[in-house]
């Protein structure tokens, strides 16, 4: 989905808030909500890609003034809630207010997940192309790449699509690639001597 | 002292709903006895940048160790019993006098949990997330590491299974240093790449 999630590129967000160290969990709460992210997953059996499209799913603006951890105790409500450990009237009954879900799943699930990429299509140099899509579910090809013709840099393993995974038992397993783009290319800023690589699955990409 | 003092700092909005989450969970019976705890003593002592200078360090000190990280780094970093979530796909990127490399993940926030730890505040938010793709050279400089105009940027952003670990340059002037003397140098920030030794 084109959600606030997608954040490679956009603008006016300001400086970066740096700190040179920091202790793992700002307090008690990040460690609890970690955890029962972590507990809900498995009660649930969610791959990876259903957990971050939890996420994904919030709503932008809670998304942006939101902290990572409370991202995590968001989709993890959002997970049990879907899945019916808890009720979302439970939840706010507990919690004394409001308890903020994500929005709905707009894809539909995947029953067929079609067939795998077994051998890689493209190898160490080849140009490639991003596919121009807007999948209405989750996927891990960024916004800011789709269309831009880059170089693949490296062969990675066969891995299972998040894209499928996300939406079902269903699984497909295809390579990913690390393919470069000059930085140039992606903003037609004019700035020289950057490249950008993005790591994607097999059928994000089409020959260049 | 004053008067509000005695009071206890009032529980957030989002506390109260990891709470309510807990405690709904737990009468479920899906919250293992120690669970959080363990958790909680897992990524505070376990994992850290800590493991990851040790590796930068074993790198700078043996050449041999070096090309072994450069080809393959999940096989070199398990040398050094390092591994696990989020560090089943390593990839080492090495920085030279002409090259710098940056990691971000604009997706999410993709870490190198086994040899750094989890990953900070900034590094997790929207501005490092969005600028580092589009404007690499200026936010490096903003941050505190300038590069000469000649230097190329590599940013890799982590949307995939790999995760990725900046091999810093060995500073100047530090050849008679021990291994453990070297990972003293090597700081978190030299490993994701925004900032030099």
């Amino acid at each position: 989905m084109d959600g606030i999630h997608d954040l490679g590129g956009m603008q006016g967000f300001g400086a970066v808030a740096h700190s040179p160290a920091e202790p793992a969990f700002a307090g008690r709460w990040e460690a609890v909500a970690r955890a029962l992210m972590m507990l809900v997953s498995g009660a649930v059996d969610a791959s990876g890609g259903e957990f971050r499209h939890s996420i994904e799913r919030m709503d932008p603006g809670h998304y942006l003034t939101s902290s990572y951890y409370e991202h995590w105790l968001t989709g993890a409500a959002t997970l049990a809630v879907e899945h019916g450990l808890v009720t979302r009237a439970e939840l706010e009954a507990r919690a004394g207010g409001r308890f903020p879900l994500s929005g709905p799943v707009l894809a539909p699930r995947v029953a067929d997940a079609g067939p795998g990429v077994g051998e890689p299509r493209f190898g160490t140099g080849d140009r490639v192309r991003v596919r121009d899509w807007h999948p209405p579910g989750h996927t891990r090809c960024p916004g800011y790449v789709r269309g831009k013709a880059g170089t693949v840099v490296r062969v990675d393993g066969i891995h299972s699509v998040p894209d499928i995974e996300a939406h079902g038992t269903a699984r497909r397993h295809e390579p990913t690639y690390s393919v470069s783009f000059d930085a140039a290319d992606l903003w037609h800023d004019g700035q020289h001597g950057v490249t950008v690589h993005v790591d994607l699955w097999d059928s994000y990409l089409e020959p260049a | 002292m004053s008067e509000h003092g005695h009071h206890p700092l009032p529980v957030s909005p989002v506390e109260q709903r990891v709470a309510a989450l807990e405690a709904l969970l737990t009468e479920r019976g899906l919250v293992p006895e120690g669970f959080i705890e363990e958790i909680t003593r897992r990524y505070e002592s376990e994992i850290g940048p800590l493991n990851g200078a040790k590796v930068v360090a074993r790198a700078w000190a043996d050449p041999g160790y070096k090309e072994r990280l450069l080809a393959d780094g999940t096989v070199a970093i398990a040398e050094l019993g390092f591994g696990g979530p989020e560090g089943d796909h390593m990839v080492v990127v090495e920085n030279t006098p002409a090259v710098h490399n940056v990691i971000v993940c604009t997706l999410c926030s993709c870490y190198p949990w086994p040899v750094l730890g989890l990953p900070p505040s900034w590094y997790k938010d929207p501005p490092y997330r969005a600028r580092m793709v589009r404007e690499p050279r200026a936010l490096l400089a903003e941050m505190g590491c300038p590069l000469p105009g000649d230097v190329e940027i590599r940013v890799w952003d982590s949307s995939a299974e790999v995760r990725y670990l900046v091999l810093p340059q060995r500073p100047p002037d530090t050849g008679g240093m021990t291994e453990a003397e070297l990972a003293g140098l090597v700081t978190r920030d030299s490993m994701i790449g925004v900032a030099r030794l």
